[in-house]
């Protein structure tokens, strides 16, 4: 453990076998100590971000079916519905009033809508002047194959509308085992990499997330961190990791499986992403999950960033979850934990100069 | 581990403590002020496994609150009504017998009984509502009065303190649970709560019960007005009445939670705070045997986490818990002790069900007949 502590100290990488070791043998504090020397040596100047948004969903219709999720609605279901650009307008107007500088937009994977009609969308939304942060792999790979076209050509058309970056959601746990179990109808694990490196080759921004706590191995946890670490050596396109753990309430999964995940095991999994994923500049916590005082202590264990105010946010309150947070509160909280709070956009470049 | 502490400034400290050498008033204002969360974390589990190694307990308890009518109004509590109050309400001794057997199926071991100072149940009351519970649930442990109740009771039976815990441990009085200490400092009482029994007082009357074989706890409410000094004379007073007696089980201290209260202009606590008070609390509080994370307070995930950081004990399935959701507590208010379990197992602890007392009465397999 020691050599280990000075591989960490002095910069250097570390491997698979590292990481296991660490999982397996250091405590809580320990944990938290290395991933906050790593975040102070990556973030020397004790600045804490966050970004002002709005989580719009366009639609809760999605014929994916994933069995960790609480939002969807199946296409014969009453009730799903699509938003009209009319209130769409009006969320984006309200967001901006509110100091908001982007909108986080993503929807179930509808069965009848073409690639046009999310053109028009992008188009819309980028006529209210708005940093467009939309459609997770998923969403892309379902618009390539509704309207039989590759991924590239719905990145590029998509990008041509107007698309400004894209979140790193429906990652989940990138491994085949596991998606096979919990999101059998949603894009493969190569799938989810593939339209993030063509995105980055076209020059778009992206986040990554993972969602575990479920029937996840902690190997598989580390396969996909393997995986984003690769991918983030050949394109650097990702700005940020955002590890969150699975929310049962009222989802299909809740029902086979005991697994809750604590705030201990948060903690020490997010220590460890920062720890692992070298090549990545910002770690947010989650505070949508985990509540603020969790998340203020996510400070000590690698996180930089404070994620967004999420104005709006659907999806896991329909996990039976919500916390609401103001930007005033999130400021106090940073604030507490002895660092200053900063507004940033998307690509973490302050809101304010 | 030891490079932690040398950055963050706590080498004499940390030396004390492994020493096993009593940490002064300056030491804990230091440990309050130290940034770093995490070593100040690693100091205090430090105490917190030797004293407890990896036991980590909690409690099949009910709480039960006789009343809220209260004529002490303390400006941190929205528990507490005037009796014309439309939010005031009192039990009779019938619903507290019905209180307790609508939950005779579960094996719960403790009742925790607290209300408010009411200007008009005779004394007889308080002695029913304990043969009641007894009645109704005869091997249960009742803990219940804080000591700001008893210098009521003693008050309404015209006898002094002794005489009246003697009296009620013979109606079935089992321990007392160590709150309305709030925070010693006759200036914090002065300003929050000016009717209620001087902190003086408090603590002799925790020695009465002490000296009568009644064991009690000790609490502290946090994060209002007070100041770091404050708290640690608070501390140090306990510290002092346990040397002489040996009588208090767990420390527990309180978030104070503004909603409804008087108070509410000022903001939750941080769980920075909340970790810090449990920090500090293990490593000044070396006569204590137990240290309490009370997630109705600082939420589940938060009392986890405590538990690394110097708690060793969950509280319990508490039932109801009223006093501080009318404050706005979010958390739920019962939780099943599988959850418990599970939260105690993550933090790579042992779980302990005990009663009020401390003994053991089951260590939950580890494939869990809980789960």
């Amino acid at each position: 453990m020691k050599d280990l502590n000075a591989k960490i100290r002095s910069g250097l990488r570390i491997e698979d076998e590292d990481f296991l070791r660490l999982a397996a043998e250091a405590d809580l504090h320990q944990l938290g100590h290395l991933a906050d020397a790593v975040r102070r040596r990556k973030h020397p100047e004790r600045k804490v971000t966050y970004v002002i948004d709005r989580n719009i969903n366009y639609t809760d219709i999605c014929i994916s079916a994933c069995r960790f999720c609480a939002f969807y609605k199946k296409p014969q279901d009453p009730g799903g519905t699509v938003l009209g650009f009319e209130e769409l307008g009006e969320k984006i107007e309200e967001t901006q009033k509110l100091g908001g500088t982007q909108i986080l937009l993503q929807g179930g994977l509808h069965p009848d809508l073409p690639i046009e009609f999310y053109e028009e969308m992008v188009r819309f939304i980028k006529s209210k002047g708005i940093h467009l942060h939309g459609f997770s792999p998923p969403e892309v790979c379902h618009f390539a194959a509704i309207s039989n076209i590759s991924i590239q050509e719905v990145l590029d058309r998509l990008i041509e509308a107007g698309l400004d970056s894209i979140p790193g959601g429906g990652a989940e746990i990138l491994s085949d085992r596991v998606r096979s179990l919990t999101s059998p109808n949603k894009c493969r694990a190569d799938q989810w990499l593939e339209v993030m490196e063509e995105a980055h080759r076209r020059g778009l921004r992206t986040t990554a997330t993972m969602m575990f706590g479920h029937v996840e191995t902690l190997e598989e946890r580390l396969e996909h961190l393997r995986r984003l670490r690769q991918l983030q050596d050949r394109t650097g396109g990702f700005t940020a990791f955002i590890p969150w753990p699975f929310q049962p309430d009222n989802t299909a999964l809740a029902q086979s499986i005991s697994v809750r995940t604590g705030g201990h095991e948060y903690l020490r999994t997010l220590a460890l992403s920062r720890l692992y994923l070298d090549n990545f500049d910002n770690i947010q916590a989650s505070w949508v999950t985990q509540g603020p005082k969790v998340a203020q202590l996510s400070l000590f264990f690698g996180a930089n960033d404070f994620g967004s105010t999420m104005i709006e946010e659907n999806v896991v309150a329909a996990a039976g979850v919500s916390f609401r947070l103001s930007e005033n509160e999130i400021r106090r909280l940073v604030e507490e934990a002895g660092f200053t709070a900063e507004q940033r956009l998307m690509d973490y470049s302050p809101a304010h100069l | 581990m030891e490079k932690m502490f040398e950055e963050a400034g706590l080498t004499a400290i940390y030396d004390k403590v492994t020493r096993e050498e009593r940490l002064s008033l300056d030491d804990g204002l230091q440990l309050y002020r130290c940034a770093d969360i995490l070593a100040l974390g690693a100091l205090a589990n430090i105490v917190r496994n030797r004293k407890n190694g990896d036991n980590t307990y909690f409690i099949y308890n009910q709480h039960l609150n006789y009343s809220n009518i209260c004529t002490n109004l303390c400006k941190f509590c929205a528990f507490g009504k005037a009796k014309e109050s439309e939010l005031a309400y009192e039990m009779s001794v019938d619903e507290v017998k019905e209180k307790v057997r609508e939950r005779l199926d579960e094996p719960i071991t403790e009742i925790h009984m607290v209300g408010g100072i009411h200007p008009e149940l005779p004394f007889d009351y308080y002695l029913q509502i304990l043969q009641a519970i007894k009645e109704v649930r005869p091997g249960v442990h009742i803990q219940a009065f804080t000591c700001v109740e008893i210098a009521h009771l003693a008050e309404l039976a015209g006898k002094s303190v002794d005489k009246t815990l003697e009296i009620l441990k013979m109606a079935g009085l089992g321990s007392l649970p160590g709150g309305g200490a709030e925070v010693f400092s006759p200036r914090i009482r002065k300003l929050t709560c000016e009717k209620k029994l001087a902190g003086s007082d408090w603590l002799e009357i925790s020695k009465s019960a002490h000296r009568l074989g009644l064991h009690t706890n000790a609490t502290m409410l946090y994060g209002h007005i007070e100041t770091l000094e404050e708290r640690l004379l608070h501390l140090d007073a306990l510290r002092k009445t346990q040397d002489e007696t040996g009588g208090f089980l767990a420390f527990i201290p309180l978030a104070f939670h503004p909603k409804n209260t008087e108070m509410s202009d000022l903001a939750q606590t941080s769980g920075i705070d909340d970790l810090k008070n449990i920090a500090v609390a293990r490593l000044m509080l070396d006569n204590f045997p137990h240290i309490k994370a009370y997630w109705v307070m600082i939420g589940p995930k938060m009392a986890q986490i405590a538990l690394s950081f110097g708690a060793d004990d969950m509280d319990g399935t508490v039932k109801e818990e009223i006093i501080t959701h009318m404050a706005g507590a979010e958390t739920g208010r019962a939780i099943g002790s599988a959850t418990l379990v599970r939260l105690i197992r993550e933090a790579g602890r042992k779980p302990i069900e005990r009663d009020t007392l401390y003994n053991i009465i089951s260590t939950p397999a580890l494939s869990g007949e809980l789960l």
